[in-house]
């Protein structure tokens, strides 16, 4: 079920009614419910995979935390008589037979998504000459990218002690199924979302009201700028498209995937605000970012943010990594203690474009975001003695420049996204370097795209307001509680326009399928 | 301790550990440098932080980063 089909509204209308209406203590009940419900809308055959990293998580979880809190109470009671080896040896001992319970949940599921990612779907082969992808024609589990990164997230925290596990089946059951975490995240940790998941909620008028505006807003950010810009960027795709047009594509395609991305990651929000659920911000202005790390630290936070907790730090910092940082130190100096780093990003940002799909453009542009990230924080010291000598770099005006270069870099690598063929992909890089068609800008090869004037309008217009939201955000004051503080007639008007705007302008018909989110096919 | 500053005073010489107490929170100490800091804590004193214990509240502060030191020391 998309967020974006009357079956949604109807769905969600008839859950806000029950889960206010029935009593507190069962509203995470119906969250569960109704989270299964949404989920077997994807299909009866999915229903397999989610049951399966649902009950292999709370049973490992259960076992290992078990396991913990008995080596606790031993260690407390005989505390006088073990000494501090004996206490490690029988710590290390515990921990050897939870790791083995762990290796296998870890491994068997993630084997699962791998084998779905391998063999069950090519994502991008599934776009449609519009642009717009299809879920339908594709058998990949739904969610599975997901769920599965949420469960074994909790599953690595339990084992590490982190977390306390969950005795409640059916609490971990709605845990790994909470519906709009589904579609495109974000991926929560079990410590984020377990008070507002399960905890009572009694009707909060002003919290509802916000969660439906912020709905709205993902909305609009969907249905009126990305599916609309959707049909040129199928059109920018085409072969012949090459130096200004490829350049114009990479722009058309960051303003797609920022209002389809960051417009699902609204709704979903916006959902669990509705139903008093707190979930992690997945965004924050990314595209103010002044170089690709601060990027990827304001883009996709959830999924970076697992990565690094449990890809990159877990290898970086793990023994034979530092046994080599100190060898590559003998030799090599300070530069040889940065080698378990720069091993430890390769790793990380192929794992992060294999999630992404089992496609060698996806590897390339993992590669490609690695290697800017770390020549970049090579060169931090150079940046530095630059900013002292040169006062101007300090300005305003350099920070513009520095904000408008990431753009224009980030889409260039982002581009890579849109081409199964790597050297198709790389051809048209190419011919940024030697085609200056600057002509295609006032040919009438725009009106050819797709795209009629009123089309360019209010994309136009739509692009302005999502810029203002996120200037006037900048001090990371939420805009809608800016809302709140303007007259209550001219705030409800601009909501009232917001509503007519999607309604009136968005992109009904264009790929209007059951999850046509472009994370979805993740 | 002073063994500790040095490290930290080689990462970023511009910042005085001795009174910062927001090194994750304010963004003076990003991934990169946090494990920078384990391989050299690790090469320095013995002592190896399992990837468990990087977690901001034990990397904000010069003083934090010790008690951590000293407490897996112990354990």
């Amino acid at each position: 079920m998309s967020f974006t089909s009357i079956n949604f509204l109807v769905f969600f209308g008839i859950l806000i009614i029950l889960y206010y209406a029935l009593p507190k203590k069962i509203q995470w009940i119906v969250l569960l419910v109704a989270s299964y419900a949404f989920y077997l809308f994807a299909g009866l055959k999915y229903l397999g995979f989610i049951l399966f990293t649902t009950i292999t998580t709370y049973l490992v979880t259960r076992y290992m935390d078990g396991r913990i809190k008995a080596q606790n109470e031993y260690l407390k009671e005989h505390k006088a008589e073990l000494s501090k080896e004996d206490k490690k040896a029988y710590k290390k001992q515990v921990k050897s037979r939870n790791r083995l319970w762990f290796i296998l949940t870890i491994v068997v599921n993630f084997g699962i998504l791998f084998f779905c990612k391998a063999c069950l779907v090519d994502p991008l082969h599934s776009m449609t000459d519009s642009g717009v992808i299809s879920f339908l024609s594709v058998g990949l589990p739904f969610g599975i990218s997901f769920y599965m990164f949420q469960s074994m997230g909790y599953v690595i925290d339990v084992y590490r002690g982190k977390a306390e596990a969950e005795n409640n089946f059916f609490k971990v059951a709605l845990f790994v199924s909470f519906f709009p975490q589904l579609v495109q995240g974000p991926i929560s940790k079990w410590e984020q979302l377990k008070e507002s998941l399960f905890a009572p909620h009694p009707f909060d008028r002003r919290q509802v009201a916000f969660g439906l505006q912020r709905m709205l807003w993902g909305f609009f950010k969907k249905l009126v700028i990305a599916d609309r810009i959707a049909v040129a960027i199928g059109t920018l795709k085409g072969t012949e498209y090459t130096g200004v047009s490829f350049f114009l594509l990479t722009v058309f395609y960051a303003v797609q995937i920022y209002g389809d991305f960051t417009g699902g990651i609204d709704i979903a929000i916006g959902v669990g605000e509705t139903l008093g659920v707190i979930m992690p911000e997945n965004f924050i202005r990314p595209y103010f970012s002044k170089n690709i790390a601060e990027y990827w630290r304001r883009w996709h936070i959830s999924l970076n943010e697992w990565m690094k907790s449990y890809i990159f730090y877990p290898i970086t910092v793990s023994g034979p990594m530092l046994k080599l940082a100190l060898k590559t130190r003998k030799s090599l100096g300070k530069f040889g203690m940065r080698i378990p780093v720069y091993i430890g990003s390769l790793l990380t940002w192929l794992g992060t474009g294999v999630w992404h799909g089992f496609n060698l453009h996806f590897i390339v542009w993992g590669l490609m975001n690695c290697f800017v990230i770390v020549i970049s924080e090579e060169l931090n010291p150079l940046y530095e003695k630059f900013h002292q000598k040169y006062s101007w770099s300090n300005t305003r005006g350099y920070n513009v420049f520095q904000i408008l270069r990431m753009f224009v870099l980030m889409n260039l690598i982002r581009a890579s996204d849109l081409f199964n063929d790597v050297g198709d992909y790389f051809r048209r890089m190419g011919s940024l370097a030697w085609q200056f068609n600057f002509h295609v800008l006032w040919d009438g090869t725009l009106m050819n795209l797709g795209l009629n004037a009123v089309d360019y309008v209010i994309l136009i217009a739509g692009i302005v307001l999502m810029f203002l939201v996120s200037f006037f955000s900048r001090d990371d004051v939420s805009f809608r509680v800016k809302l709140q503080k303007i007259p209550w007639m001219v705030r409800y008007l601009l909501i009232f326009l917001l509503l007519l705007a999607v309604i009136l302008f968005g992109s009904y018909g264009i790929g209007y399928d059951a999850s046509n989110f472009i994370y979805n096919q993740f | 301790m002073e063994q500790l500053l040095e490290i930290l005073e080689g990462l970023h010489p511009e910042v005085d550990f001795e009174l910062a107490d927001d090194l994750i929170d304010a963004k003076i100490f990003d991934s990169f440098d946090i494990v920078t800091l384990v391989a050299e804590i690790n090469a320095e004193f013995d002592v190896a932080i399992p990837a468990e214990e990087l977690i901001p509240e034990n990397f904000n502060s010069a003083e934090a980063i010790w008690e951590l030191i000293q407490r897996l020391d112990e354990e």
